[in-house]
């Protein structure tokens, strides 16, 4: 066997492998990033797919980055840049719109057009979430409890946590109940009475996950959707100079300042295990590299059923990742596009594009689209989320030229009698025509598309099915049971081998967190040994 | 109020119908409701800011060079043709009266941008000097151009800068019309500084605004503008300091040391300039009786406060231009602290993600990473957040002063 060069190798150079990756070195390790592709990043990658115009392939914006990951990292340093999106432009279907943007005195009158009630109830709706959001965001940045553990420590930790909600106002512990258990509908029923506000919120509820507005589980996406910020603006969004990958590129180049390195190219069969204890991996090339400690930054269908035999590790956990659910829901199409798109009801007015487009006009659109995908079909009028992104950055495209990033439901994963392959060019079809209709000639813009069905997602990324946050934001799989009973902190039942994806708690959503606090685990353990 | 030559062209495009008053002018305070958005342009793409109403003039004749070396802190005579330099000057005691921006077009002929009138001053000190101060201030508009993208811009707009480097200046063309520009601004960033005739302004707006169009060029206001400025640790007359001219007492008036402006004063300097033999003495006997230093809050600091009390930290559109404490230490946590100093202007910096301020220190906690703690009042009671003391411009992309590789060719 050769010396280890490396003290720790990371699986899979996404944000948080390098994330991890990145604190390991800082902390003194010597840690080696294994990419499979030919660029760091993972889902989070900017490619340039048609001359002069740079597409966020996959995730296209950013708002749940934990803030002590930016200063701990000098991200600032490495070129992280955040712009604010601060508009949200939701078009009807009866030619008009909604409009919100930085002004709350603005958006009050906005809304009071569709609803007075509801304009002043976005207040009172707005302040309550805020402070729901507060109170679960300690959570984001701590490995969470082991709750089937006996440790007395956990158990205090446990107890600890109980206290935390015991300490809450009671409105904001029964609305946080609400969301973690209920759907969107019913909290929003319950605050606003015009369409078009429901429609616009309930998509935070459903974004990347298989539930509609009004099944049970749309709650929680709504709520983790709205946990971010940017500047401490609550549940704020923005788009990173260069796309997402202009923020992964960062975080590489601030892991290799940290002493880290990068192997792209590398792909990995498998975490090779001695007597119980990971001790380096094979890549597909037949190459062993050696190393104390082996990370996961892949989701836990490949980190245990894929990296490792499953036969080394106890059933229970096999049969809980068996069971933990991915299939994603979610597509992309990427349009290069000759001018803006024109909305009639807006004359000449741009600004509205300077954030995100919502294709989402109402609770039952949203639904309706979701029914489709419960009997394996995609969408016939799916819900968009749209963003202009040259709008803010203009490199993204040539001048005067624009980059739409559309991000598409429902396209389940499993097709019913059909497959991606023979569906794609008609999923770009159906969102293009989706698009015509709210924005006429918007067809006549498009000089090329790019469709990133869910099967396209799991081939060049790795995420299993499709799932953009490397498993489902359901109740049963977070926190203590992300990704399964007993193994949430990070830790797995192969000494040495540790897990850091998105399929750890607190989840996807570009948070960083799962590779800050995989590497705290891993810093913590080596300290006590 | 006056309304400087672009005023016709800004207007349409001030969608808050924000104005302020700035030298007598009406100047923008933001054109639409997000100053973020305003400051990002600067950070990220391109920015125009009417300058209009800075007070310029050009100063022509044998005895320029050796007028201005009597006059300036900094030595003009180290500011070859084609060049220019951030400037101050002094009173006899070496308390800056002001700072301004000097070009040099010529052997004899410089161009000074400044905050205040200075025609009259200007004049007596020149006496019987063979020099013509000339103050241009209404036949000159000047459009700031700043942002990464600026360079793309004036390419576009049809002029060719590229090798001009920082604080370069020379003529050009625009619009068929002639005009000076300068790789200067007050943001920190690559930007440049276009000195137009006030009857050409339109056509030369009209040409940058147009080429600006695919890239994002965005008009900004005084609030964008001047977040953008404390990132770049650039100070404000009337907020970071107070001009010595119109001071009522000596412990108003600052030296260029006392700023953290000593860097322009080159030693060994045997000029005889206005303050000279005072700042002299200042060094010599080591009298500064502060400094002007950088702070930024600890990461999280502002955070955990304000969180330790119920409340979320106020980050996005937090500026603060009055002045603030600081002490040695947490007196919630300890006694028998020790008023420091204050800071002048205060913000929450979008880029940086840190609440960062310019601050005046005792000398001795004047070096970087030095421990202060500014106090707010935060729900009913004082709260002290942990700073340290940092290199000032806080943010300086290397695109700021790099030569520019000529894109097109």
């Amino acid at each position: 066997m050769t010396r280890t060069e490396y003290d720790v190798l990371v699986v899979g150079g996404g944000h948080n492998g390098l994330v991890n990756a990145a604190y390991l070195a800082k902390a003194g390790l010597k840690a080696l990033v294994l990419e499979r592709n030919e660029m760091v990043g993972g889902a989070a990658i900017t490619e340039e797919l048609h001359p002069g115009f740079h597409f966020t392939t996959f995730s296209y914006a950013i708002s749940l980055l934990r803030p002590d990951i930016v200063h701990d990292l000098d991200l600032v340093k490495h070129g992280m840049l955040v712009i604010p999106l601060e508009h949200h432009f939701a078009p009807m279907e009866n030619g008009d719109y909604l409009h919100l943007g930085p002004d709350g005195g603005e958006n009050y009158h906005e809304i009071a057009r569709h609803s007075k009630r509801d304009a002043e109830a976005y207040r009172d709706y707005s302040h309550l979430m805020e402070r729901v959001g507060h109170a679960v965001k300690p959570l984001l940045d701590e490995i969470p409890p082991n709750i089937v553990s006996t440790d007395p420590a956990e158990l205090a930790r446990v107890a600890r946590l109980g206290q935390h909600l015991r300490g809450l106002d009671p409105k904001v512990l029964h609305l946080l109940v609400r969301l973690l258990t209920g759907s969107a509908a019913d909290v929003l029923d319950g605050y606003f009475e015009s369409d078009i506000l429901k429609g616009l919120f309930a998509s935070s509820g459903i974004i990347g996950s298989r539930v509609g507005p009004r099944s049970q589980g749309s709650g929680l996406v709504l709520l983790y959707h709205l946990l971010g910020e940017i500047d401490g603006v609550f549940g704020e969004w923005g788009f990173h100079k260069g796309g997402n990958g202009g923020f992964t590129q960062a975080v590489g180049r601030a892991a290799q300042a940290f002493g880290a390195d990068i192997r792209l190219g590398a792909s990995v069969a498998e975490v090779i295990v001695k007597n119980g204890q990971a001790v380096g991996v094979a890549l597909e090339s037949g190459e062993e590299i050696h190393a104390t400690t082996v990370v996961s930054a892949l989701d836990p269908r490949r980190t245990f059923l894929q990296l490792l035999d499953p036969r080394q590790l106890p059933t229970d956990l096999v049969q809980s990742v068996e069971e933990y659910k991915f299939q994603g829901s979610s597509s992309k199409v990427n349009f290069a596009l000759e001018g803006l798109p024109r909305y009639p009801a807006l004359g000449d007015r741009t600004d509205v594009y300077r954030g995100f487009v919502n294709i989402g006009p109402s609770m039952d659109y949203l639904e309706r689209a979701f029914d489709e995908a419960k009997y394996g079909t995609f969408s016939k009028r799916p819900f968009i989320d749209a963003c202009v992104q040259s709008m803010l950055d203009p490199n993204m495209s040539p001048p005067g030229k624009h980059i739409m990033s559309c991000f598409v439901q429902y396209t389940p994963f499993e097709l019913d009698g059909t497959d991606w392959d023979a569906e794609r060019d008609n999923l770009g079809d159906t969102v293009q025509a989706t698009l015509e209709s709210f924005f006429p000639g918007f067809g006549d813009l498009v000089m090329f598309r790019e469709v990133v069905t869910p099967l396209d997602i799991e081939r060049r990324v790795g995420l299993s099915e499709g799932n953009i946050f490397a498993g489902e934001f359901l109740t049963p799989q977070m926190y203590f049971f992300r990704p399964a009973p007993g193994w949430n902190q990070y830790r797995t039942p192969i000494e040495s081998y540790y897990q850091c994806g998105s399929g750890t708690h607190p989840g996807g959503c570009v948070m960083g967190a799962p590779g800050k606090l995989a590497a705290q685990q891993v810093l913590g353990d080596l300290a006590e040994a | 109020m006056k309304k400087t030559p672009f005023h016709n062209r800004l207007e349409p495009l001030n969608t808050t119908h924000l104005w302020e008053a700035w030298s007598g002018y009406l100047s923008a305070v933001k054109y639409q409701q997000s100053s973020t958005y305003e400051y990002y342009a600067v950070r990220n793409s391109a920015a125009i800011f009417d300058t209009s109403p800075l007070f310029k003039y050009r100063i022509v004749g044998p005895d320029a060079v050796g007028f201005l070396s009597g006059v300036m802190a900094r030595d003009p005579g180290r500011c070859s043709v084609g060049a220019g330099q951030y400037t101050v000057w002094c009173d006899d005691q070496g308390f800056v009266l002001e700072d301004g921006v000097l070009l040099r077009t010529g052997d004899v002929e410089f161009w000074l941008s400044t905050a205040k009138p200075n025609l009259d001053y200007l004049t007596r000190v020149a006496g019987r000097q063979d020099v013509v101060i000339d103050d241009v201030s209404e036949r000159y508009g000047i459009l700031a151009l700043q942002g990464p993208l600026s360079i793309e811009v004036l390419a576009a707009a049809g002029a060719d800068v590229w090798a001009l480097p920082h604080f370069g200046v020379t003529s050009a063309t625009l619009a068929d019309r002639s005009v000076m520009i300068s790789r200067t601004g007050f943001t920190g960033d690559l930007g440049y500084e276009i000195w137009v005739e006030a009857l050409d302004a339109v056509p030369v707006f009209d040409t940058i605004v147009g080429a600006g169009a695919a890239f994002n060029l965005v008009p900004i206001g005084s609030r964008a503008l001047t977040m953008a400025r404390l990132d770049a640790g650039m100070l404000l007359i009337d907020v970071d300091f107070t001009s010595a001219r119109h001071a009522w007492t000596a412990a108003e008036r600052e030296t260029p040391d006392e700023l953290g402006l000593g860097w322009m004063m080159k030693n060994p300097d045997s000029r005889p300039y206005v303050g000279a033999a005072a700042i002299a003495r200042e060094r010599e006997l080591g009298a500064s009786r502060w400094k002007t230093v950088g702070i930024q809050a600890d990461p999280g600091a502002y955070e955990t406060l304000f969180n330790s009390r119920g409340l979320i930290a106020p980050k996005q559109g937090v500026y603060v231009d009055s002045s603030q404490s600081l002490y040695d230490r947490d007196f919630n946590a300890d006694s028998g602290g020790q008023y420091l100093g204050y800071v002048t202007s205060f913000m929450f910096s979008p880029l940086l993600k840190r609440h960062i301020g310019i601050a005046k220190v005792p000398l001795d906690r004047a070096n970087v990473g030095s421990e202060v703690y500014l106090e707010r009042t935060v729900l009913h009671r004082p709260a002290y957040v942990k700073c340290h003391v940092t290199s000032m411009p806080m943010y300086n992309p290397d695109r700021k002063t790099a030569p520019l590789a000529l894109a097109t060719s």
